[in-house]
């Protein structure tokens, strides 16, 4: 039973991630698709926890999704300019 | 014959390519016999308990000081494109407001992320984690401090500094242990005290303290290089 609530976790967080992956490439909008790429680090960073690698996860979850996020919006806006 | 066709047929390509792998592969019940002697002597070699830091920062510390090499690397190549001379310096940002939801979470905030950024490389042989995951955790206290203050400005010369003294700090641990232990970065030159302690693992505390230092100073610094370059005409 266990097993299956984890196999249904991450196949709901792999579909997540394929749908922010798909919405990435294909939004015309370039701050969406900027969004979309940080919550798909932040489900990978999830699916990581679910493989018992934490580590990996917090490195993913503050590298991934914070910071490169933030270094995108900012070239974005100085690319505005 | 079109782009899509192209581009389906290499997908397919990379399919037949990749196939035989998925067909040949064994899910294994058992360690790879250097696997099997991590698991076995990680413990009493090297005293930490947490597993993943005694390969990481003992049995393969000649490549963690490569990433940390990397990442210097690119954090003076982002500082080098992106510096700028200081008089043409304008102040002409337009900022927008700051809402009171921002600057009050991040008065909360900023030190819990920061004390669990210290917490992460100080336990570090504990518990997961370990210098580049506190770094990280650091380095993002620092991207909520330049969101929620304008104002703020990282002084270049204590980044500088804290930096360049963590990196010399852990190249030379790692030379102590070529005279005093078995090798280059042998946590053994300290006494490996008792395990599940916090003072334990000989020298892998005071190598992933320097670490997180570093790793947090640079990835602000590179945060700090792009906000002040929004400035910039």
């Amino acid at each position: 039973m266990d097993n299956f609530i984890l196999t249904a976790l991450a196949s709901v967080l792999g579909i997540a991630s394929i749908i922010g992956a798909y919405v990435a490439i294909h939004n015309s909008k370039l701050t969406v698709a900027i969004i979309a790429t940080g919550i798909v680090s932040l489900v990978a960073s999830v699916l990581f926890l679910l493989l018992a690698a934490p580590d990996v996860a917090m490195t993913e979850a503050s590298i991934g999704s914070a910071l490169t996020t933030a270094i995108f919006f900012f070239t974005l806006n100085k690319i505005r300019q | 014959m079109g782009k899509k066709t192209l581009i389906v047929l290499l997908m397919v390509a990379m399919a037949a390519v990749l196939y035989p792998l998925y067909e040949s592969y064994q899910g294994s019940e058992q360690l790879t016999e250097l696997g099997q002697y991590y698991a076995d002597n990680g413990v009493q070699d090297t005293g930490a308990a947490n597993l993943v830091t005694s390969v990481v920062v003992t049995y393969r510390g000649l490549d963690t000081l490569g990433e940390v090499t990397i990442l210097f690397l690119a954090a003076s190549v982002i500082s080098f494109f992106l510096s700028f001379k200081k008089e043409d310096r304008k102040e002409s940002r337009e900022i927008r407001n700051i809402t009171e939801i921002l600057t009050t979470a991040s008065q909360v905030l900023i030190p819990m992320i920061y004390m669990l950024g210290v917490y992460i490389f100080v336990n570090g042989h504990l518990t997961p984690g370990g210098g580049f995951q506190g770094g990280a955790v650091i380095a993002s206290g620092t991207l909520l401090m330049f969101l929620s203050n304008p104002d703020f400005k990282l002084s270049h010369k204590v980044i500088h500094y804290v930096e360049s003294t963590s990196g010399v700090v852990f190249v030379l641990i790692g030379v102590l242990g070529i005279f005093m232990a078995g090798g280059f970065l042998d946590n053994r030159i300290l006494g490996l005290g008792e395990v599940n302690t916090l003072f334990s693992a000989g020298a892998i505390p005071v190598i992933y303290t320097f670490l997180g230092l570093k790793v947090g100073t640079e990835l602000s610094n590179v945060l700090g290089i792009f906000v002040e370059s929004q400035n910039e005409q």
